[in-house]
């Protein structure tokens, strides 16, 4: 049902992907960058943004996918998201409070905390976006070599 | 939301089923609106009708859309549901109503996140200021948890496509060439 060659020829399907996955994305921005004052963070926002390039992977084929997102920028990401929250907290250790206190970044409850929580969520977000990402796009890849060897003359 | 569990367990339709179970998860997300707790009908509805359902489909396409039939009787499955099930719901019992002022878990910490957290946090949410501040060492781990599922996925899979990729001999000559593209990729990512 997900197969690539077959969701190539649907143009109607081609179309309505297209106009969808900007608004999917920029939604996947405000609810990453809004969570502090509505529902949402970055938990829920990695996970539209990893859905809009699934959307474009199902459409368009892994491989077409896999040139927007390459597999060295999954893999980065995933590891940089969680060292950004890691470091957050190391950041505070060094400046002279508890690991996540973030009042110390900047010495002011409103302001500290507010950086704080940014770069928490920011990490979050990253790593969700590039583990579902990742996890999808090693099984979809998966399948299509799979289909390479059943089939060679595909 | 039952009905379509039942219908779940009937179906054999594997391709079905991931649908509804899709289904199931975006009820599931209502019912959390209904008790006002829309961050996690968020996750729900984001997560459990997603990509769940989408990654339940991409592993569809790696084996049959048909359950198989298994031979030998189900009675022994059907009483571990029964008994595990009945002990949830005798558990159910000493709970406290939903929404009641006395219950332990609106007397203890939250109390304090409700008045204190604009002053000490920020954010009007109080989801987020508990998450990500109050609660960072959860959060952290949560996220630690997340990459390390995808860790996992691209150790046990990720691998046993590299070693596909080095075996072309008996393939087509745009298949390989095919290949060769992916090993790029491959050693740029490990680079």
């Amino acid at each position: 049902m997900t197969k690539p060659d077959m969701m190539h020829n649907k143009s109607i399907l081609r179309v309505v992907s297209k106009l969808l996955i900007p608004p999917i994305m920029l939604f996947a921005l405000y609810v990453q960058f809004h969570g502090d004052y509505g529902p949402g963070g970055g938990f829920q926002a990695g996970v539209i943004l990893a859905s809009g390039f699934i959307l474009y992977g199902i459409i368009f084929g892994v491989d077409t996918a896999r040139k927007v997102l390459p597999a060295w920028a999954t893999r980065t990401m995933l590891a940089v998201g969680l060292m950004i929250y890691g470091s957050t907290g190391l950041a505070t250790l060094i400046m002279g409070g508890n690991y996540l206190d973030y009042t110390v970044l900047t010495g002011n409850v409103k302001t500290g905390q507010e950086l704080g929580i940014f770069l928490v969520e920011f990490g979050v977000g990253t790593t969700v976006t590039a583990a579902m990402t990742t996890i999808f796009f090693t099984f979809a890849g998966q399948r299509e070599d799979d289909e390479g060897t059943e089939n060679p003359t595909q | 939301m039952a009905a379509s569990a039942l219908v779940m367990v009937r179906l054999r339709n594997l391709f079905a089923v991931a649908m509804l179970s899709g289904a199931f998860s975006l009820i599931a997300a209502v019912l959390y609106v209904v008790m006002d707790a829309v961050d996690v009908a968020f996750t729900e509805a984001a997560v459990g009708a997603g990509i769940a359902t989408v990654l339940m489909l991409s592993t569809l396409g790696l084996t049959k859309q048909e359950e198989k039939i298994r031979a030998g009787s189900p009675l022994l499955a059907l009483l571990i549901v029964f008994v595990t099930g009945g002990g949830l719901l005798y558990g159910t019992l000493d709970m406290p109503h939903y929404g009641d002022a006395t219950a332990p878990i609106n007397n203890h910490v939250a109390p304090r996140y409700i008045e204190k957290s604009g002053a000490e946090v920020g954010p009007p949410n109080i989801v987020t200021s508990i998450l990500a501040s109050y609660r960072g060492y959860d959060t952290l781990g949560e996220t630690a948890v997340v990459f390390t599922a995808a860790i996992g996925v691209l150790a046990i899979i990720g691998r046993s496509r590299r070693k596909k990729m080095g075996a072309p001999e008996n393939r087509p000559e745009h298949d390989r060439e095919h290949d060769r593209e992916h090993d790029h990729e491959h050693d740029r990512g490990t680079a």
